[in-house]
């Protein structure tokens, strides 16, 4: 078990960014491998520099490594270049940590946070010298773990994954070392089998290997487990407190630029809001908000430990974070004596954008705001729930405008339920409207809108919508950029094509899986990256193995069929579910459920948890929930602290 | 370095091992962050985005080492030299290790401009293995160059080509013997009117070599007549010292 340190130096010189590939991070650690104890490889299946922030690795990282019973090291997709020389030279996938070969590791771990890096995975696999078919693998093989959201709908990966974690992995990952750790030390009695039966036992794990898939015709018949002490739906964990998860407390400072180059504090998970389009918070209820004290210990620490001068409170909607304004407030006076850090809120709704929090956020790397109203009508947002008034916008915008910046990102999704071109013409509508606002305080004011096609997503309300295909999500762009010439709003979009592919992904059956490989095969690693993404390798594929693209993406779900994650529970009562659909497409809106009465999505009473907050006050501002008018929102006033954009 | 009201110091540090991998920018970068987790009383700039006042030597190439790296940072109050530099070095990725803090002069003369000479160890290898890259083939490869009146050499520089004689600023090479992969040699190259670079020098030595192991060793103020350490050369007595 050495390092492969003197074959890998070598190719280095041949290669981008070698500095991808030593490790060596502010934080890293380089574990003794002891005999017994289980040693985790962490795996980030895309370039380093998406790879190296993601904050669930770093947490496990750390928490594996406290283990007296396990070791943890980390390794990242290598980009093709680096492929091509470790092929050649017969160099493996090693962990950079100490440039351990990964088939070395009793676990290679996987975070899975999107479709279109499924193909990188069986790369990341090849290159370790691990079959890519969890059949293929024996005794001597690494068991190959996966979590993330994309877990939730965990079909299309089964024939490749050994175990997905489903959930909070922080739990999880401690119990299966036990398992592992126990059957590494008796011999490896019974073989895979029998570790991969004991893993089904862990709560929250899901081995896709113990379950039978039957099908008619193209419809799922049914998936049943091949064991009676097999669970027939597998719950997601959840951890009830933060508090109790005080990490990362050693963030990585990686030596190259990253993406969120900055250090991160999660603040809370979980989202109440209840958007009927996304999946990250319909799966991650309830919410847990991080005690205020220990988001402070923590940003102090993260500042005093790392050296940056910047620090992001991140979550899937920050303002919603109860006190959030005496937070930031309590940060920045801080950190003033400490000569200049800035703080920032990522992933800020709009209708929360308020004084309160804006003129707190100093001095930052900014180059423009950006917000996501994601529906181009007041009518279509109903029908997501994503309750933005009009007027909330422009008085974000006008804050963002007076106060100094030049730009302002705007998010939307096309191809929504419901969706009518008046719609998506509202989109320009809004946009045109927000570059008025600003030309009243800059003659450089610009707008970008961002589109991008929308994917139904498993465990939503929209789960049953089909997909826009190619040439409507097209038609919709370009009746857009066109009502949008020659304003000074740009129009950006996401390929219609790699939505596609996300569709046969996103709610694939475990019959996708071979189109996976196929796909894989015709090397087609790095789909994610525009440059590397060609639809007809997945047309080709589904082809070949006579699925029909059209029966996965665009096909409207019956209320009685089998979805193929109905296995896997997030806690949301399928009625729920179902009733909101209903709902959606009456229109209505729910409203935000940390602060109204509980309309039972199923979650808290089913897991006997609730929201965890760390105040009692809601944060100021925002139509949904909290006190305001929600036909006409009333005016924000905001001041936010100038800056040259 | 201007130290009107701050105290300016020069710092002399080394880059070895797997860091070399590591851009001339990030480098900077580490040592900002450096800076702050070392809580330095440093010298801000004015205006609206006050930065710390550093300024870089030479730039290194990605893959090369050096025993002889330099930065200038200005002080906002005195400091005992000799903790600053094992605190950064704490505070540094493995591999850059702090070697010497002095004292600066005010208005010292920029680094960049002021280092008139580097020398180099480099070690040759043939690009291919019937390539002979021994101690003896690469002398007389050296003694050519050595012996050659002009050498030019096409440089693009922001998109134009130009030709320019090399000659001039190859002002040594002594060859040290043979290495695992080929030959060492020691180079001392100058850096005006342009900077030669190892890989110019090793073309023009013979294009079918190519660059193994690359450290910097020495740089060198020049200034008339004399040859001065980047330590010595503008250094003050004492801190606090301050011509009234």
């Amino acid at each position: 078990m050495t390092s492969l340190w003197p074959r890998i130096e070598p190719l280095l010189a041949g290669v981008e960014k070698p500095a991808r590939y030593i490790g060596m991070e502010r934080g890293s650690q380089r574990p003794e491998h002891r005999p017994g104890s289980v040693s985790w490889l962490l795996v980030y299946p895309d370039t380093y520099e998406i790879g190296l922030p993601n904050q669930g690795l770093q947490i496990l990282y750390e928490i594996l490594n406290e283990r007296p019973d396990a070791v943890a090291e980390r390794s990242y997709a290598p980009w093709l270049d680096m492929i091509q020389v470790m092929r050649s030279q017969a160099v493996p996938l090693f962990s950079v940590d100490t440039h351990r070969a990964a088939g070395d590791f009793s676990v290679i771990a996987f975070n899975l946070s999107a479709e279109l890096v499924y193909t990188n995975l069986l790369e990341c696999l090849d290159l370790a010298g691990v079959p890519v078919r969890n059949e293929a693998r024996g005794t001597d093989d690494p068991i190959v773990v996966a979590g993330g959201h994309s877990t939730f709908n965990p079909e299309p990966m089964a024939c490749f994954v050994d175990a997905f974690v489903i959930g909070d992995g922080e739990e999880p990952v401690g119990e299966m070392t036990e398992v592992i750790g126990a059957w590494i030390r008796g011999g490896h009695i019974g073989g895979r089998e029998a570790v991969l039966h004991d893993l089904a036992m862990v709560p929250g794990v899901y081995v896709p290997s113990m379950y039978e898939v039957e099908y008619d015709g193209a419809a799922i018949r049914g998936l049943s487990p091949r064991y009676p002490d097999v669970p027939a739906v597998v719950d997601k964990r959840t951890v009830a407190d933060l508090a109790d998860w005080p990490y990362p407390r050693n963030q990585l400072v990686p030596l190259i630029e990253v993406v969120h180059d900055r250090l991160n504090v999660e603040i809370f998970r979980g989202c109440t809001r209840g958007c009927r389009f996304c999946q990250a918070g319909m799966i991650t209820r309830p919410v847990r908000e991080r005690p205020a004290d220990q988001v402070r210990t923590m940003v102090e620490e993260g500042l005093r430990r790392t050296g940056y001068d910047e620090v992001a409170l991140t979550s899937l909607s920050s303002a919603d974070y109860s006190g959030i304004d005496g937070l930031v407030a309590g940060l920045v006076d801080e950190q003033a004596g400490c000569g200049n850090v800035g703080v920032s809120l990522p992933s800020l709704r709009v209708d929360a954008f308020t004084v309160g929090i804006a003129s707190e956020i100093q001095k930052v790397r900014r180059t423009g705001l950006t917000f996501a109203p994601e529906g181009g009508s007041w009518r279509l947002r109903q029908v997501i729930n994503k309750l933005i008034t009009e007027d909330d916008l422009y008085a974000a915008v006008e804050g963002a405008y007076s106060q100094g910046w030049r730009r302002v990102k705007l998010y939307f999704l096309v191809g929504l339920p419901t969706e009518m071109d008046e719609d998506t013409l509202g989109i320009a509508e809004l946009a045109r409207n927000v570059v008025k606002v600003g030309k009243r305080h800059t003659k450089q004011a610009s707008c970008t809108v961002s589109v991008g096609g929308f994917v139904p997503k498993a465990h939503t309300p929209f789960q049953w919508f089909g997909q826009n295909g190619i040439a409507e999500t097209r038609r919709k762009i370009n009746m857009l950029r066109d009502d949008l010439r020659r304003t000074a709003a740009t129009v950006r979009w996401h390929d219609p094509e790699a939505s596609f592919a996300e569709g046969i992904a996103s709610r694939g059956d475990r019959r996708i899986g071979r189109v996976i490989e196929r796909v894989w095969r015709a090397g087609g690693t790095f789909q994610e990256w525009s440059e590397h993404f060609r639809l007809d390798r997945w047309l080709e594929a589904m082809a070949a193995e006579e699925l029909d693209p059209e029966w996965y993406v665009t096909r409207h779900r019956t209320e009685d069929e089998i979805l193929p994650w109905d296995h896997i529970a997030a806690g949301l009562h399928r009625d729920f579910l179902w009733q909101d659909w209903e709902a959606a497409l009456a229109s209505h809106g729910l409203p935000d459920c940390r602060w109204t009465p509980c309309y039972d999505c199923g979650v808290c009473t089913d897991y006997a948890l609730e929201h965890v907050v760390a105040s009692s006050v809601p944060p100021a501002g925002g139509s949904q929930g909290t006190g305001q008018d929600l036909t006409t929102a009333g005016a924000v006033p905001i001041s936010l602290s100038p800056t040259r954009a | 370095m201007r130290g009107d009201t701050g105290f300016p110091v020069r710092v002399a540090f080394t880059k070895q091992g797997k860091v070399r991998f590591v851009s001339h920018r990030d480098v900077a970068r580490a040592f900002e962050r450096a800076f702050r987790i070392e809580a330095l009383p440093l010298a801000f700039t004015q205006g609206f985005s006050p930065r710390p006042k550093v300024s870089f030597g030479l730039a290194l190439s990605v893959g090369h080492e050096s025993d002889a790296e330099y930065l200038d940072v200005e002080l906002a109050e005195p400091m005992p030299l000799d903790l600053l530099g094992d605190a950064l070095t704490a505070a540094l990725p493995e591999g850059i290790d702090v070697i010497g803090v002095v004292p600066l002069v005010d208005r010292a003369p920029a680094l960049q401009e002021a280092v008139g000479e580097v020398e180099w160890e480099i070690e040759i290898r043939g690009a291919t293995p019937d390539v002979d890259a021994s101690p003896d083939s690469v002398t007389v490869r050296v003694d050519a160059v050595l012996a050659a009146s002009t050498l030019p050499v096409e440089r693009v520089r922001k998109g134009k080509t130009t030709t320019d004689d090399i000659r001039p600023a190859i002002r040594r090479i002594t060859v040290l013997g043979a290495s695992e992969g080929g030959t060492v040699l020691i180079a001392a190259l100058a850096t005006r009117p342009t900077s030669l670079r190892p890989a110019e020098l090793i073309h023009a030595l013979g294009p079918d070599y190519i660059e193994g192991r690359v450290r910097r060793i020495r740089q060198w103020i020049e200034r008339g007549d004399e040859r001065l350490d980047p330590l010595v050369a503008d250094t003050r007595i004492a801190l606090e010292a301050r011509a009234s």
